[in-house]
């Protein structure tokens, strides 16, 4: 069937509250307004204002109560709007979520999924675009996942409620209009491996979430120049999947890693010092990152395309790590 | 009170009553023009318009000197321009061009101008409260007999980071005008489902700040009781807080659907549309004539046209540039 990611992750979020009670959904306007990316348009009505349930915009508040409330045996869905709003909620997401487990010595688990749109692309500017979630994986505690295909948001959330630990889903905002084929039975998918989604030899390209498009766009063009590149999509972002990753890049002997984060102290960063710990012998070329630029994210079209990756940076890089020029 | 000479409301003469039709006029028809411009892919982003409570930015406005500070929030057009940015600078920001007031870099949400002392345009709702407290702190230690006024809505009553500002506010005394524009709406969220009290100045006088409601559809009152409470603030008296009770006439952004409310609600407001009611008080005073209307509303044409044609006119900055002013060196 012909679905939107958009539809997706709302069919996910149906299922959920259908097969398990403890599941609510709580957030920002997610019920009367429908969803400030309108992912929960129509739920309300099916499921009332107790599972619907809006808060007033207070993050830290909201976002704690379910932390509070995961302790307490429910499964709540926290949706926050843009992770620049997270920000307002980091202190309960940082220092309770992510550590109640281990200070209570294992005696508590926090089974709370937090989703949050991320990324740039509509002009937003430079309080509702940027992508920190290479932040949040840096965190011990968390897991952190980034569907980037339909599968994978219609997927995603089932497992990350039965995980009985807190899970960040991050939804890139370009993503919610992108529409494919989905199948009738598509159901829950693991939040633990990253998947090659294009089949390559030359070289690696590493991504996840918003990049993944633009990625295979640079894999189509690379073809075109007799250059086959093999591209991971992480889908999750702690913990990391290292052996799909050694084993791509032992096999194409080249890597660049494309992520919308800020080049310093970035997801590509760990990424790249682990292949240099761990595969360093199997590389022929240095590793290219493929990031955003060291600016918070401008408003003009031009600027904002130019802040972060796109297509043409990524072959460029994939043709340096061949030692082709231009 | 000085005699009401105009007759349209005491302390108004006809020459200040026919400026702040005015400067509610350019504001509403900046909007209009934007939202035009958002249709026609010039404006793009979020756009959040101002349209029905511009008596609160206008009255208000009338009660700062040049001096003073203002903190406003993504639906701050109306202050930007009554606060006195140019149109075209406003307009050519609302593009994204280089001659924009904030250099095109922040865009509608964004706007920013040192020489009005203007500090935003701040799109994390409750972001510029603490800031706010601050511009009045460095006012404070310096013994500047400056005022500090920040916008907000009636949503940010409900983040921390207003409680943690009114409380330090108070407790160091600081010359900060706390301008709440209840239009009754957070997005789609009506205050009665968002907050437990919804009489905001009770809030406010918890911490012991002096807090009063005003109608924000009625200029004049708006502006009466920002100068009356911007005089004791800027006395040394400590903050105030003022509720504008007003309403947003349009959507709260070009993505909302308004599921949220009845057409109806919107048009029982409609009569008390600010630009009409003044408009009307105006006329019926004697203080303004058809023709003087007329022209009124030509100047504002004209203004609104030039500054559309200033925004064309302008230039995309240099893709070269883009990593300036990250830092200052
Ligand atoms: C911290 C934060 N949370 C959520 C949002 C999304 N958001 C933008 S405006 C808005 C409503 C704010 O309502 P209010 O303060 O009443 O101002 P109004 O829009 O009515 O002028 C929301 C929820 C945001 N920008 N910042
Ligand atoms: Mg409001």
């Amino acid at each position: 069937m012909t679905i939107t990611y958009r539809e997706a992750i709302r069919t996910a979020v149906r299922e959920a509250l259908t097969r398990d009670s403890r599941v609510f959904l709580m957030g920002e306007d997610v019920g009367r307004y429908g969803g400030a990316y309108a992912v929960s348009k129509g739920l309300l009505a099916e499921f009332g204002p107790e599972r619907i349930r809006d808060t007033p915009l207070s993050e830290s508040a909201f976002v704690g109560a379910g932390i509070g409330a995961a302790l307490a045996g429910m499964r709540p869905i926290v949706e926050v709007m843009t992770v620049n709003f997270s920000l307002l909620a980091l202190d309960q997401i940082v220092n309770n979520a992510a550590t109640i487990r281990h200070m209570s010595g294992g005696q508590f688990s926090i089974p709370v999924v937090i989703r949050m749109a991320t990324g740039a692309g509509r002009q937003l500017a430079a309080q509702h675009a940027h992508s920190l979630e290479g932040w949040y994986a840096h965190i011990p505690g968390l897991r952190i996942v980034a569907p980037a295909t339909l599968e994978d948001a219609r997927g995603m959330l089932w497992t990350a409620l039965e995980d009985p630990d807190p899970v960040l889903i991050f939804e890139h905002q370009v993503l919610y209009n992108m529409e494919g084929q989905l199948a009738e039975h598509a159901g829950a998918v693991d939040i633990d491996r990253a998947a090659v989604r294009r089949d390559g030899t030359d070289v690696s390209l590493i991504t996840y979430g918003g990049s993944l498009g633009k990625t295979l766009q640079a894999a189509e063009a690379l073809a075109g120049d007799g250059i086959s590149a093999e591209v991971v999509d992480l889908r999750t972002l702690r913990p990391l999947d290292m052996p799909v990753i050694l084993s791509s890049v032992t096999k194409t002997r080249r890597a660049v890693i494309v992520d919308e984060g800020w080049k310093s102290g970035s997801l590509a960063a760990e990424i790249s010092a682990r292949l240099v710990e761990q595969a360093f012998y199997e590389l022929d070329a240095p590793i290219a990152r493929v990031c955003s630029a060291e600016v918070p994210i401008p408003y003009p079209k031009h600027l904002e395309d130019a802040a972060v990756p796109q297509p043409a940076g990524i072959v460029a890089a994939a043709r340096q790590t061949l030692g082709r020029r231009g | 009170m000085t005699p009401d000479a105009a007759g349209i409301s005491p302390n108004v003469t006809r020459e200040h009553g026919l400026t702040l039709l005015r400067e509610m006029l350019r504001i509403r028809r900046f909007e209009e023009k934007c939202a035009e411009l958002y249709s026609a892919g010039k404006i793009r982003g979020f756009l959040h318009l101002y349209i029905g409570e511009e008596a609160v930015a206008v009255g208000a406005m009338q009660a700062l000197a040049p001096e003073d500070a203002v903190v406003a929030t993504y639906r701050e057009h109306g202050h930007a321009l009554a606060r006195g940015i140019s149109a075209d600078r406003l307009m050519a920001e609302m593009y994204g061009k280089h001659e924009g007031c904030s250099r095109g870099r922040g865009g509608s949400m964004h706007v920013f101008d040192a020489d009005t002392r203007f500090y935003g345009g701040n799109a994390i709702v409750g972001g510029g409260l603490p800031v706010a407290v601050g511009l009045a702190l460095a006012d404070r230690m310096q013994n500047r007999r400056r005022v500090t006024a920040c916008f907000f809505g009636d949503g940010a009553v409900a983040e921390g980071e207003f409680h943690e500002s009114l409380n330090l506010a108070v407790l160091w005394k600081l010359p900060v005008l706390f301008l709440c524009e209840n239009n009754l709406y957070a997005m789609g969220t009506r205050i009665e489902r968002a907050q437990s009290q919804v009489d905001l100045c009770e809030k406010a006088r918890s911490y012991r700040m002096p807090a009063e409601p005003v109608d924000g559809m009625d200029v004049v009152a708006c502006e009466a009781a920002a100068r009356r409470i911007a005089e004791r603030v800027r006395g040394g008296e400590g903050p105030a807080f003022i509720e504008f009770q007003t309403y947003r006439f349009r959507a709260h952004s070009m993505f909302d659907a308004e599921l949220y409310r009845d057409k109806s609600e919107v048009d029982a407001w409609k009569p008390r549309d600010p630009i009409l009611t003044f408009t009307t008080a105006l006329e019926a005073s004697g203080n303004a004539t058809d023709d003087q209307l007329a022209a009124l509303n030509r100047t504002v044409a004209d203004e609104i046209a030039t500054a559309v044609q200033f925004a064309e006119a302008g230039t995309w900055e240099p893709v070269e540039d883009l990593l300036k002013d990250v830092y200052t060196r």
